[in-house]
């Protein structure tokens, strides 16, 4: 998985690319615990994501805390049909802010 | 029936991925359905690489067989006994701050698939899941 940083303002986004999985999903943990140690609010682009098993789940339950508890957001954008599906299956589509 | 003969460490995932992309790919099932058996996968695989040899190294063997209207696939390893199935499902209705991180995998494992078996037999442990497309 690549991740794209692109900085506006004191927001922050995080273009996504290739499979969030047990391999990857470290990448984007230490991306957002950097992101969320700063002042401003999070987007993740998941365009280029079409796979999300439990290993990048729990990495984005950990930035919905992380951001919560800091008194920001963390949103999601262009999420596929086949990863809405998994959202869905597992109650993270109601914990998750998805555009 | 395909079969892959892998050592049981994470690192391998992106092995065990290609292996079932490969079978996915020919099956004449929607981009949900080819998705979600990946994702079984890589739940029972990583299961087995995380939990299965305490001690050490060990292998796990894992066979993909297509009927014409279902394909299953079965994982084998000789590490310690455990049944995943017995692990209590995640309320999935709490809210972030009452979420808990873990039973995740497997709760996907099961909505994801038709049906799902764990066995231990002759010193291993072996663990089946099916899933039927329609049409």
């Amino acid at each position: 998985m690549d991740i794209i940083k692109s900085q506006n303002g004191a927001d922050t986004a995080l273009s996504l690319k290739g499979r969030l999985d047990t391999v990857t999903s470290p990448k984007l943990q230490d991306a957002l615990t950097e992101v969320l140690s700063g002042s401003g609010d999070v987007e993740l682009d998941f365009a280029g994501i079409d796979y999300v098993s439990s290993a990048g789940l729990r990495v984005l339950l950990f930035g919905q805390k992380k951001s919560q508890s800091s008194g920001k957001s963390m949103k999601l954008k262009n999420v596929s049909p086949e990863v809405m599906e998994v959202f869905e299956i597992t109650g993270f589509s109601g914990m998750l802010t998805i555009e | 029936m395909h079969e892959l003969k892998v050592s049981a460490n994470v690192e391998r995932l992106e092995e065990v991925l290609d292996f079932i992309a490969a079978d996915a790919e020919i099956l004449p099932a929607d981009a949900k359905f080819k998705n979600n058996l990946k994702i079984a996968v890589e739940e029972i695989f990583v299961n087995i690489a995380l939990y299965a040899y305490p001690s050490g190294e060990g292998d796990v063997v894992i066979s993909a067989s297509t009927a014409p209207d279902n394909i299953t696939v079965e994982f084998r390893d000789s590490g310690t006994p455990y049944n995943p199935l017995i692990k209590t499902d995640p309320d999935t209705t709490l809210s972030i701050d009452e979420r808990e991180i873990g039973g995740l995998g497997i709760f996907m494992v099961k909505q994801m698939m038709d049906s799902v078996a764990y066995r231990y037999e002759d010193g291993f442990n072996i663990f089946t899941m099916s899933k039927h497309w329609s049409g």
